[in-house]
Order: C-alpha cells, then structure tokens, then sequence
C-alpha cells in the first residue's frame, strides 16, 4: 500500500469519527452557558444606567433570550444547520463577520507559535538526549523547568519589559504599525515585529513540553535494537541520530503534540490580552464579560473545530511517520 | 589457512565486574568457528568487542584483537567505523527488532552499500535488489519498499544477513542468528549463512548455545564459561570425547546428541547449578558445579594447555594426564 492511500484511509476514518463529536460539544457548551449567572440585556441594561425593567424585558423579546432553553437550544442549532452562527447583540453584526474579522489574528499566532514550539522543542531535545547527563543537558534543562513552571502571562510581561521599555527593540502590544503605508517585504517584517514577543510568549511553555519530551523519546530510541545494526553498519553517530533514532523518536512526540494544541488555543487567550492582539481569544474575553453567548458559543464551536482539524494533522503526521499505522 | 582474527587475552571489563577474561582464540579465513556457553558466559560481550561496540560502561581492559594483521584494540574510532559492516559484520539474535520499523528494507540495504562502496542511488538499488535474491528474498522487488512489520522473522533475519554481507565483508559475526526463530527456519538460515561462508569465501563467527547447531555447521567449537574458554576442539573429537567437565556436563544433559532433530533442542543451562554461582575470582570458576573437583581448584585458575591436534582444555583434571604438549599458541600458528 502505498504512503498517498494509507494517508487517505486515515483522512477519511477520522473526519467520520469528528462529525458527532462536534454535535456534542455544541449542545454542551450551549447548555454550560445557561447556567452562568446573567444575560446579554442584564449587561446592556446595567451599561445604559438608565434602563427600566420594561426595555430589559423588551430587548430580551427582542433577541429571543426570553424563550425556554431548548427552543433556544433548536433555535441556535436550526440556525449552525443553516450556515449561521446568529447574531451579536452586543455589536449588533452577525457573528460570523466578528469572528471573521479575528480569526485570522489568533491562527497566525498560533501558528507561528507552534512552529517555534516544535522546531526549538525538538532541537534542545535533540541536543539533551545527545549529551544526557553531561553540562549541556543539565543547562539546558533547568532552562525548560524555568519556562515550564513560570505562567505565560508573566513571561510575556517580562518580554515586553525587556525588549520594548528597555531596549526599545519591538513593539509592546498590537498587529502592525498603525497608518503605516509599506507594502510588499517591508510589510512581512513589520507584522513579524509585532509577533515574535506574543508568539514567544506562546511558545516557551510548549518549547519546554516538547523538548523534554524529545529528550526522553530519543534516549528511550537509543536503546533500541536497530540501533545497534546501524551502528554495525559503521554509520557515524550524526547518521545513526538524524537517519534512524529521530524519526522514531518523533512518533510520541507528535501524539503529544497534538493533545496539547488545545491549550495552545487557552494561552492565547492570555497572550492576546497582554498584548493587545486583535485575536479570538480576547473577542473570547469580552463576550464572557459582556454575556453575548452567541458570540462565545461561535468562538467555543470554532475552537473545538480547529482542535479537532489538529488531531486530524496529527493523525495524518502520525501516518506518514510510521508505516505500521494503518486504517483498523 | 592463513589466520584471519587472533584474539589474545581479550578481557572486557564493567566497572564492578569482569565478565570476559584472559579469553585467546584465531578465526581462519572461510571457517565456521561456533562459541557455545549457556546464558551470561560472555559471548555476546565477546563479539560487540569484535566489533568495537562494547556497552558505555564496558571496556578492553586487557588484551588484543588482530584482525588481518591490524589491532582493533587501538584503532581510532573513525578508522574502526570503516571497518564496521564492510569488513567485519554483524547479524543479531532479534530479527524482530534488529530493523528499524520506519524505513523501508531497501532503504536499509542501499544505506550501508552507498555508505561503503561509494554507490549511486540507482546502483545501490540494483544491488540491493539482488542482495535480497542472494539471500533468497521471494518476489526482491517488491520487498524492497515494504517495511519490516510486513515481514516474517525468518525474513527479516535473511534481510539482515543481506545488510551483512553486502560489502563482501572478510568476517561475519553472528549472534545466535537462530535462537528467537522456528525450528523449521532455523535450519534454513544456517543452511542460508553456510552457502554465503563458501560463496563469499567468508569467515563465520557463529555464537549459539544450541550443540545441534555446533555438531552440524562448525568447523571449530570454543566453549565458554563464565567469561572465560574452557576447551577448545573440533566438533566430532569434541561430542565423542569431551575433556572439561563443564563439556562433559553439557553433553550428558542433551540426552540423544547424536540424533540430528534432538540437537536443536539440547539447551546448555541444563546442567545443576547456575553461572552466576560462579562469579568469585581466583580459582576454575566451576568448582560449585563440578564432579571433578579438587582442592587447588579453589585457589588457581587452570592453564590451557594442548590436548591433541587442534584440541586444548583448562582444567587441572585434565592437565596432569596430557599436559605435555606445546602451548596453545604454538599450535594456534600451526593451525
Ligand atoms: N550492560 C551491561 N552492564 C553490566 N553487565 C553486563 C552488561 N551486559 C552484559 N553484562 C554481563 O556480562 C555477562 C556476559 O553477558 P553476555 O551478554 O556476553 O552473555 P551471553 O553469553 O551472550 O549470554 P546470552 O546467551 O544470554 O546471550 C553477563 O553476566 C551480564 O550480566
Ligand atoms: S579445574 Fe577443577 S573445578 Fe575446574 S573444571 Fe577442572 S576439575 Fe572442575
Ligand atoms: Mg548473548
């Protein structure tokens, strides 16, 4: 069987499995969101600072929060059923133009911080499992604890102290220089000025997962059997690490990767607060604060699709690295 | 025959153990040497010394290995790194894992070959696919993209011994290549690894502790105990009149020797007692198991002494009686 068709078997096996599960996480987050205390008109009500109790019950008419749950609950699905995510009370646009607006924001970040996350990741990991035990190792992992135990929010505001106030090298916070009229290469530069703190930030914590994870993985390869026929091939331990212990040494990494690309969506919550990135997380945010479900429901059903689009890379990544994987 | 490996005193050492000591033996050019012991008496640490891949924490702490001509105790490791697969090869006790699972066999054929013989891609391939003819590989075109887990263990062994002697090496260790295999297929890689020895005109190191495999394959046999050799001899003088007590113990404990289907089943580990009884220094490291034993025995290691043509024992219930002979390397040189 050749890799294109084992890869198809896998695509196809888990986008089936990803359908009900989608289902699931939209009804749960919808009936999760009625318990909180409060609505959409409680906020605008108290806002306004001059609203009666006959305009909040009005604007709730208005917006259908007023009607028992489940007709609310069929309401919101006859809607997603229909290619709609509703409407924003709040910023009175439907929602799928807010989110169109920031999502591009938050997956360029979170992008950029993944890769940043996997190359340096695997590379310490690289550089741990080589020198187990001896100085590099050790510097290095104290390091990684460092990024691992301090919160990312932290870390962030610290970067932002040192590059931005004190050496004045990057910006502190936003997208791209406001009015700026450079286009072309001069543009790209720009926008990465803008991200490398936030998508750092990002990616430490992870940075620090997935080298200690490589570090592991590659020694636990070492020992293995087919290591030694390459040694007795003669290969230089340069071809032995990149030619056959690494790529067996990715496979565990990749699962874990993967399970933690869901919290990469979490952090950026944080990350985009700090730095005022226009992004979903803090769209995520200010619906909490301002109550407007349908923008939060879109949000959270959005994340669980890009959660679930991972697993998929993931399984596909999985795949192509390791020929014993095939369709059960 | 010209000698090919002489190992003198070979002593391989852990930090908090000596498992290989004071260990002499030669490999002609094109013979079956066999190294029989049971479990722990230090073979495999014998052979990855050969091959210069002695665990981290082990080391040569005494001795020399020649091979043609040229000490592989001192070679640097970039010198020794040529040597390793193109000279001297190496098959392993587990076909199972001794691939890695991720590349493809040809892969894993046409890396040692490009690596050795300096091959282009394309020739490498051609090459491969006819290495894998030569150790009768059904359908080698298709093999050659296929992974390891689509292959049976006696496969995947023959793919191994294609990795091994693909550089027409001059010594090919194997490592009890037919230990974790079927019975059936037992027999057909050592019939697979006894035609390469004649075709390829190489020498074979053969490491087992199966006395069937011996009888039928070897030219010489080594037994080994607790790290050391305790006889030496050709295979008919050795099954009809074995000198050690440690190869007597062996012979009496696989009941039907001569009956060839009995032979593969006849496991040394049969005899009282255990080796790890036998770790104390100073003294025949079998006293605790030994019929024969007498009270110097405890206190010093006996000598190797000749004992007929190509035959030689340690043991101080032999050496008395035909201790009379010339040492072991004179009669080493005359082999
Ligand atoms: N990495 C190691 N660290 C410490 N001791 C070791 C190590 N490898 C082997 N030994 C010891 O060296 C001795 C000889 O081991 P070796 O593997 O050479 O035995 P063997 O004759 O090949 O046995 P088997 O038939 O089980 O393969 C054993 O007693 C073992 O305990
Ligand atoms: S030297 Fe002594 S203990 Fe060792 S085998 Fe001979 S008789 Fe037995
Ligand atoms: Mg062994």
């Amino acid at each position: 069987m050749s890799t294109m068709t084992r890869l198809a078997k896998v695509l196809r096996r888990t986008t089936l499995q990803a359908v009900p599960t989608v289902i699931g996480i939209v009804i749960l987050n919808f009936l999760l969101l009625q318990l909180a205390p409060g609505d959409a008109a409680d906020v605008l009500a108290g806002e306004s600072g001059s609203a009666t109790m006959e305009t909040v019950a009005a604007l709730r008419a208005r917006f259908g929060l007023d009607q028992p749950v489940l007709v609310q609950l069929i309401a919101y699905l006859d809607n997603l059923a229909h290619f709609s995510l509703g409407f924003s009370p709040r910023y009175n646009l439907p929602v799928s133009d807010i989110i169109a607006q920031r999502l591009p924001g938050t997956v360029i970040l979170m992008l950029t911080a993944l890769a940043l996350a996997l190359a340096f990741g695997i590379t310490l990991g690289t550089v741990m499992a080589t020198y187990a035990g001896r100085w590099p190792d050790r510097l290095i992992s104290v390091g990684i604890t460092l990024f691992y135990s301090i919160p990312g929010f932290w870390i962030g505001l610290m970067l932002i102290l040192l590059f931005s106030v004190k050496l004045g090298w990057l910006p502190s916070g936003g997208s791209g220089t406001i009015g700026t009229t450079v286009s072309g290469f001069a543009l790209v530069i720009d926008r990465a000025r803008y991200m490398v703190l936030p998508a750092l930030s990002l990616a430490l914590f992870y940075i620090a997962i997935y080298s200690r994870l490589t570090r592991a993985a590659m020694l636990d390869a070492q020992t293995q059997d087919y290591v030694r026929t390459a040694a007795a091939k003669g290969l230089s331990p340069f071809a032995i690490t990149f030619g056959h212990v690494l790529r067996n040494a990715l496979l565990p990494v990749t699962t874990v990767a993967g399970m933690h690309l869901g919290g990469l969506l979490g952090g950026a919550v944080v990350v985009e607060t700090v730095y005022s990135w226009p992004g979903l997380g803090r769209l995520a945010f200010e619906a909490v604060m301002s109550r407007d479900f349908s923008v939060l429901l879109g949000i959270l059903l959005l994340s669980s699709l890009l959660v679930i689009i991972a697993n998929v890379t993931v399984d596909l990544v999985q795949a192509w690295l390791d020929p014993r994987i095939e369709t059960r | 025959m010209a000698t090919l490996l002489d190992i003198q005193g070979l002593t391989i050492s852990f930090p908090n153990a000596t498992p290989v000591k004071d260990l002499s033996f030669q490999v002609a050019e094109a013979e079956t040497l066999a190294i029989v012991g049971e479990s722990g008496s230090g073979k495999s640490l014998t052979a990855l010394a050969l091959m210069r891949l002695l665990p981290k924490t082990a080391d040569i702490t005494d001795g020399s290995i020649r091979f043609a001509g040229e000490d592989l105790v001192n070679i640097p490791e970039p010198a020794m790194r040529e040597r390793r697969g193109r000279d001297i090869a190496m098959i392993f006790q587990e076909p199972m894992t001794s691939l890695n699972p991720v590349l493809t066999i040809g892969r894993q054929i046409v890396e040692v070959l490009r690596l050795h013989r300096g091959l282009t891609r394309a020739q490498a391939r051609r090459e491969a696919r006819d290495l894998l003819d030569l150790v009768r590989i059904p359908d080698p075109d298709r093999c050659l993209d296929d992974y390891p887990h689509r292959l049976s263990g006696g496969m995947r062994q023959r793919v191994m011994i294609a990795i091994a002697v693909a550089c027409r090496p001059k010594l090919l260790i194997a490592d009890e290549p037919t230990t974790a295999l079927d019975v059936t297929i037992q027999a057909q890689v050592l019939e697979l690894l006894d035609r390469l020895r004649r075709e390829l005109s190489l020498a074979l190191l053969l490491i087992t502790h199966d006395l069937g495999v011996v009888g039928q394959w070897a030219d010489r046999v080594v037994v080994m105990y607790a790290g050391r050799k305790v006889e030496e001899a050709p295979p008919e003088p050795l099954f009809n009149d074995p000198l050690h007590p440690y190869t007597q113990g062996l012979l009496a404990a696989s009941p039907r020797l001569h009956d060839d289907l009995h032979y593969r089943d006849s496991r040394l580990s049969e005899i009282p007692g255990s080796i790890s009884s036998a770790v104390k220094e100073k003294g025949c490291p079998f006293v605790p198991r030994c019929p024969q034993r007498r009270d110097v025995c405890r206190t010093v290691f006996p000598d190797t002494t000749m004992a007929g043509l190509g035959r030689s024992v340690a043991c101080h219930a032999v050496t008395p009686t035909i201790a009379t002979g010339p040492s072991l390397h004179d009669a080493a040189v005359r082999l």
